[in-house]
């Protein structure tokens, strides 16, 4: 049953499954363990960021291709739900028709983009996708009459997911059944079923050769496989599984904007997710969002003190300013590329692999 | 069989090189068909100068970035990171020597922003000399992770601006006599644009003619052309490739010194901003031609100053048509260098 849900990807580690099962039960459980709006917006980002990031490991980990354009995908399809909602009212329909056109919108684009630039390398591509996003981003914030420019747009939602609607009077296990919480099972069921989409995904024959086309192009290309027409099929399931994930981040928020949907540092922070937490594991985008954004809320406590504590010593205490958190994951993040590519996940592989004994590993 | 060509075909002239003129005549054919559009004469003028300079100084940026990459076929995604470090050296020089900056003397105001530029150039020269052996060294070939490390870098050293210099933005007035404008009849021209047209003119002839005339510069061609071939003829092309990569910086650091006056202003983010501009300027050349990294400069911003007189909304993505519109005119860049 549950190798047929994780498409015979089973963690293949011990501790591994153990953090697996520690991050699902966390998320799952989450309204219910911790209290406050804050930690319960710590879980929904997470919760929307294993998909992003998963998406994006689909793109980097499994096909070798290197994306800057993928918070602009994320970008459309908050600002498609967001935008619709804002002119159309808060109604399902509206939901619908925003989920429709931004999946439209972006499926265009990823199109357009891969046949025009994925023929050629890696690098192109990589830098062809850095100026579009920066152009959509600077799009985004300038036409203010149609997207609220820099200040964005705060929108009302469907009744059944507005925090002052209650489902049932009265609480359960000390929580009352309110629309947040109706929302927060949306994202958490949401992104349980992506990411279990994306497992069957890189599991199947397709996901096959994409991992082929990684390795080796040319090797896949003279097998007979059409290395671009399986690049621009990556290209555009990636964007749409990113697409998804703006669409649910967009009806958590209730808000969409340039600064939280299309800036680069959402980009950096994907990337620095899945390098850290292993390239080419749909497990890896779990576990490193689940780290990386705890962290992010949480980390920055305390730098913050250690930067106090050292405040003392001038140059130093900048070091650990609660703000220059990007410093430290950034020296991680290339730490990680030179010594363990295969990132978190991948480590925990390996030493599941030594415990086992070797002659394990020669047989798979 | 086909032996029967005389030897003295070998010394007979060699076939002329083949000068592709047309994306020579690209810029000021642009420039004069946007003449009737923006209707004034004098504003054109004005026009045309603030996108020279643009172009000058994006040029500066990008020429180490395409050469680097023309020559070791290593993109630095971490290129802006030479920009602000550049920028933010300078402030050591025009900072402290306040007095020099708002003296009122043509000589004192150059030689501070000279020792600036200096200073600047040392720091991101060295810097590029650190970031090619630690940072880049063990990826050569690596294409994706050539990409995440320079990125990785980029962000590291991002957050090592912040902390040596702090969060909030600096002011970096321009100097007392680089203020105002001339006029010559209608049109203004800003005395530092003209400065920026002239300093990165001179960068680009001095390095045509490097390129051209040194020996340094033939190695340097032919290590574009083909790097093996220049190593088996035993030239250590190891040290060349050190030497441009610094080069190469210390230019990114010249232009974030003259993008930094011009701006006035500085954020440790102004690398990040002009990484998108100079990869748009480097396609559009062709990666690894100086030449057509120069017309590309040239080309992105005059399109930008002229569309955004012309209609503001456009000029927000000016870059990436023009950049669609010559790439489906020559795929591979004006001028695609032969190897790749």
């Amino acid at each position: 049953m549950i190798k047929t849900l994780l498409s015979g990807d089973l963690p293949r580690s011990r501790l591994l499954s153990g953090v697996l099962l520690l991050v699902f039960f966390g998320l799952a459980l989450a309204p219910f363990l911790v209290s406050g709006a804050r930690s319960l917006n710590v879980a929904a980002t997470i919760c929307v960021f294993i998909v992003l990031v998963a998406s994006y490991d689909l793109l980097l980990g499994y096909t070798g291709i290197v994306s800057f354009a993928h918070t602009m995908f994320y970008g459309i399809g908050a600002y498609g739900v967001g935008l619709a909602l804002d002119g159309m009212g808060p109604t399902w329909w509206a939901v619908g028709v925003g989920t429709a056109l931004a999946l439209v919108v972006s499926l265009v684009l990823a199109l357009l983009i891969g046949l025009f630039s994925l023929r050629v390398r890696a690098i192109f591509y990589a830098m062809i996708t850095l100026a579009v996003a920066a152009a959509f981003a600077v799009l985004a914030s300038q036409l203010s009459d149609f997207t609220g420019g820099e200040d964005g747009r705060t929108f009302k939602v469907p009744q059944l997911l507005q925090p002052s609607f209650h489902l049932i009077d009265g609480d359960i296990l000390g929580r009352s059944i309110d629309g947040k919480l109706i929302t927060y099972y949306l994202l958490f069921f949401s992104a349980l079923g992506l990411t279990l989409f994306m497992l069957r995904i890189v599991n199947s024959p397709f996901g096959r050769v994409l991992q082929a086309i990684r390795e080796n192009d040319f090797r896949a290309e003279a097998l007979g496989y059409r290395t671009v027409i399986y690049r621009t099929l990556a290209n555009c399931l990636s964007a749409l599984i990113a697409t998804l994930a703006g669409i649910l981040m967009a009806l958590w928020l209730r808000y969409v904007g340039p600064k939280t949907m299309l800036s680069f540092e959402i980009m950096t922070d994907i990337l620095l997710i899945v390098v850290i937490g292993g390239m080419g594991t749909i497990y890896g985008a779990v576990i490193g969002s689940a780290v990386f954004i705890l962290a992010q809320n949480y980390l920055q406590v305390l730098m913050g003190q250690a930067s106090a504590a050292l405040s003392g010593v001038p140059f130093l205490s900048n070091f650990f300013h609660p703000d220059r958190w990007l410093l430290w994951l950034g020296v991680l993040f290339v730490l990680s590329v030179y010594f363990f590519p295969t990132g978190i996940v991948g480590k925990l592989r390996a030493g599941a692999i030594v415990d086992r004994g070797a002659p394990k590993e020669s047989k798979t | 069989m086909t032996t029967t060509t005389p030897v003295v075909a070998a010394d007979a002239e060699l076939p002329k090189v083949r000068v592709d003129v047309l994306p020579l005549l690209l810029v000021p054919l642009i420039a004069l068909a946007m003449l009737p559009l923006v209707g004034s004469f004098p504003t054109w003028v004005t026009l045309t100068v603030a996108g020279l300079a643009m172009g000058m100084m994006v040029f500066m940026m990008a020429s180490g970035l395409t050469l680097i990459f023309g020559l070791m076929d290593v993109l630095n995604f971490g290129h802006g990171a030479f920009v602000s470090v550049g920028a933010f050296t300078a402030t050591l020089v025009l900072l402290p020597m306040k007095s020099w900056v708002e003296a009122d003397s043509v000589w004192m105001n150059l030689s501070v922003v000279g020792l600036a530029i200096l200073l600047a150039m040392l720091v991101t020269g060295l810097l590029g000399w650190a970031f090619e052996r630690i940072i880049i060294r063990p990826v050569y070939g690596l294409h994706l992770k050539q990409i995440l490390i320079t990125m990785g870098g980029m962000i590291v050293a991002e957050q090592l601006i912040h902390v040596i210099w702090g969060a909030e933005q600096i002011p970096l007035p321009l100097p007392e006599t680089f203020r105002g404008a001339f006029i010559i009849g209608d049109a203004a021209l800003e005395k530092y644009r003209l400065i920026a047209v002239a300093v990165g003119f001179s960068v680009f002839i001095t390095m045509f003619l490097v390129l051209n005339r040194t020996k340094v510069g033939l190695l340097i061609r032919a290590g574009v052309e083909n790097g093996e071939m220049v190593e088996a003829l035993g030239y250590r092309i190891r040290r060349l490739f050190v030497g441009v990569f610094m080069a190469g910086s210390a230019l990114a650091g010249l232009g974030g010194v003259m993008w930094g006056l011009y701006k006035e202003t500085l954020t440790a983010a102004i690398g990040g901003e002009m990484t998108v501009l100079v990869f748009i300027v480097i396609i559009i050349g062709g990666l690894g031609s100086v030449g057509g990294c120069f017309i590309g400069a040239m080309l992105v911003a005059l399109v930008a100053n002229y569309a955004g007189f012309l209609a503001p909304k456009v000029a927000l993505v000016s870059d990436i048509l023009l950049m669609v519109t010559i790439l489906l005119w020559r795929p591979q860049g004006l001028y695609p260098v032969a190897k790749r």
